[in-house]
């Protein structure tokens, strides 16, 4: 038997020399999971010093009074009572107008949209949409719902404006969701004689309803933080009463007029307060962001729970 | 609804046979009618991007016609609201760059250095805590990180480096940096995981340790995913509006230096929609003209990671 010349070369290495090469190797290995965990503790650390510092500076002014007050030029009287109703009262609307859209577009392509250029077309554009700064979006909706639809700096406008902005969020969330269902549910609806819409209305709809909901909490979550858009529509300075009531005492009990009132909500509130000089103002903008961050990190967090479970119950 | 699918077909009289026949064209007409429906809804997101050119042109095109091209690329100034107006983007664009440049040094080395932790070396247990928590960074409200970021990251380094102003591209960077982390880690590490385990088991047949599979297999394989996750999170940095805003100030400042105060393209949309500028005056239309060039920047991005992620879903 011969052997070619090279195979015998690397026997120059003795069986030490290997060895430590190997653990020269190796020690690379923990390098590196050292950094990844650094890494890791620096966006965690950075997270926990945000909220404890906003925790530790605002405290002292999360009392009952600051949320049922309004606005004032005394930092201690000053509260966020309409900042949460406007909030409120913005998200009813951003909900009312994405979820039927998103859901419905998220229906449409994965069960009816045939596979030509207007799918494609429609597929680049969800996906070029979720990352068009929020901002712009806020210039759509001064142009389009404020000025071109003469809705004013209204809270419908910002409503609307917010429902484009979290609208490939619900379209997204229910695509995945509607993904996951087996297709031998759809053959097993078919086979029984249901029509394409008896199929999605009875078996594809309820399946996916808790994926779809997670997307929803997930874009109310994030609608309830934007601020830039909010600005640029156009949020009141200072607001110093309720809205006009949703309810009316005579038929047909039901006031729309709150929807043409002007508006401020959280975090346009905290950034107000944020830019003004006088500190106690910061004060109250660091218990209005303790407020604000509580609100979108249980939102987030109860998202998170429910995917958990859903991971976790569904076998198909 | 599933037994009358099952009795229909039964027995069928003449009679029985005409009527089941109008209502099932009847319900044909309505499946057709619920499809136009849920394809309408899909076509929305069209008509949303659609809006968003048409309205930023629109605007812009009365801008232009009282501001040369010219001017708005090669002038060094920005100063709408001034007498002496000047209507050069290239401060605007100058600020956008250094604070978008100082985030992604942050982002990117340690949003891959946690993708390639949690993808190749971290347990499952690890890999499922951590996934989520850094998820949160991406879901705190933006201005409550440009709150962060003036008034907690800027005093801090004003003790390091003492001549540091208030208003700073750097605080405003590294907190955005710190931010974007999840839009780096989260995509990138999704590319990685998606690299087949045979490619993995290959390397370590050849002696190769997890360190050197991580860099020399993982990565390559997964390129064009981490390079869709590196531009999308370019796109984030270019549009973010709060924490510049808070944070850099909103006085236009033609500089290289993120020691420096100035004002980002978004900043600058943001400080004029808060003062109350008539619709139709040269102030309302530059907002719009800087928010076309800011979508056209981000356009480019999103295009280019869209053509990035297809590609490296078509690999496997």
């Amino acid at each position: 038997m011969q052997h070619p010349a090279s195979f015998a070369k690397p026997a120059t290495h003795s069986v030490a020399q290997i060895r430590a090469i190997i653990r020269k190797h190796k020690r690379w290995d923990l390098v590196f999971a050292g950094l990844g965990i650094l890494a890791l503790i620096i966006g965690v650390v950075t997270l926990a010093g945000l909220f404890i510092d906003l925790v530790a500076t605002g405290w002292g002014r999360l009392t009952p009074e600051f949320f049922t007050s309004f606005s004032s030029r005394r930092a201690t009287s000053a509260g966020i009572a309409a900042a949460m109703v406007g909030t409120l009262l913005v998200i009813l609307v951003t909900v009312m107008a994405a979820v039927p859209l998103g859901v419905g577009a998220g229906v449409y392509l994965e069960e009816y949209a045939p596979k030509n250029w207007l799918t494609g077309i429609i597929e680049i554009n969800i996906s070029n949409l979720a990352g068009v700064p929020s901002v712009v979006y806020g210039l759509l909706g001064l142009g389009l719902f404020v000025y071109a639809w003469n809705l004013d700096h209204s809270v419908v406008a910002a409503g609307l404006t917010l429902a484009l902005l979290i609208l490939p969020i619900v379209i997204v969330a229910t695509r995945e969701a509607i993904r996951t269902i087996p297709g031998h549910i759809r053959e097993g609806a078919y086979a029984l004689g249901a029509t394409k819409w008896q199929l999605v209305a009875h078996h594809i709809l309820p399946y996916s309803s808790a994926g779809i909901l997670t997307g929803i909490i997930i874009g109310v979550a994030r609608a309830i933080g934007e601020t830039a858009p909010l600005i640029t529509v156009g949020a009141a300075v200072a607001i110093f009463t309720l809205p006009s009531s949703p309810f009316r005492s005579d038929f047909p009990f039901l006031s729309l007029e709150w929807l043409k009132e002007p508006f401020t909500v959280m975090p346009i509130q905290m950034f107000q307060w944020t830019s003004r000089p006088d500190q106690a103002f910061q004060i109250n903008a660091a218990a209005a962001g303790v407020v604000l961050i509580v609100m979108t990190l249980a939102l987030n967090g109860l998202a998170i729970y429910i995917r958990y479970r859903l991971r976790k119950n569904i076998k198909w | 609804m599933i037994e009358q699918n099952l009795r229909a077909p039964a027995v069928l009289t003449p009679t029985k046979a005409n009527l089941s026949m109008t209502r099932s064209r009847i319900s044909h007409i309505k499946e057709r009618l619920i499809e136009l429906v849920l394809l309408l809804a899909a076509l929305s997101s069209v008509a949303i991007t659609l809006a968003i050119v048409v309205i930023l042109v629109k605007e812009s095109w009365v801008f232009f016609q009282g501001v040369p091209l010219k001017d708005f690329l090669t002038d060094t100034q920005w100063t709408p609201l001034f007498d002496d107006a000047h209507y050069g983007i290239l401060p605007l664009l100058s600020g956008t760059l250094v604070s978008s440049l100082v985030g992604l040094l942050i982002a990117i080395p340690l949003g891959t250095i946690i993708a390639l932790y949690l993808s190749e070396f971290a347990s499952f247990r690890m890999r499922e805590i951590a996934k989520p928590v850094l998820e949160l960074l991406a879901a705190v409200p933006t201005v409550v990180y440009g709150y962060f970021a003036f008034l907690v990251v800027t005093p801090l380094l004003q003790k390091l480096y003492p001549g540091l102003p208030g208003f700073n591209l750097l605080s405003a960077g590294l907190v955005m940096g710190v931010m974007i982390i999840p839009y780096v880690s989260s995509l990138s590490e999704d590319a990685m995981r998606a690299v087949p385990m045979n490619l993995r088991e290959g390397s370590y047949a050849m002696g190769a340790t997890r360190f050197q599979t991580a860099l020399k297999v993982v990565t390559p394989a997964a390129f064009s995913g981490i390079a869709a996750a590196y531009i999308l999170a370019v796109s984030r940095a270019v549009g973010e509006t709060m924490v510049v805003a808070l944070a850099a100030g909103m006085q236009p400042n033609f500089t290289w230096s993120p020691l420096e105060p100035a004002a980002t393209m978004t900043a600058f949309i943001v400080q004029v929609s808060q003062g109350d500028l008539p619709h139709g005056s040269i102030g309302y239309q530059s907002i719009f003209a800087v928010g076309l060039t800011l979508f056209l920047v981000t356009l480019c991005f999103n295009l280019l990671g869209f053509w990035l992620r297809r590609r490296y879903r078509e690999v496997y």
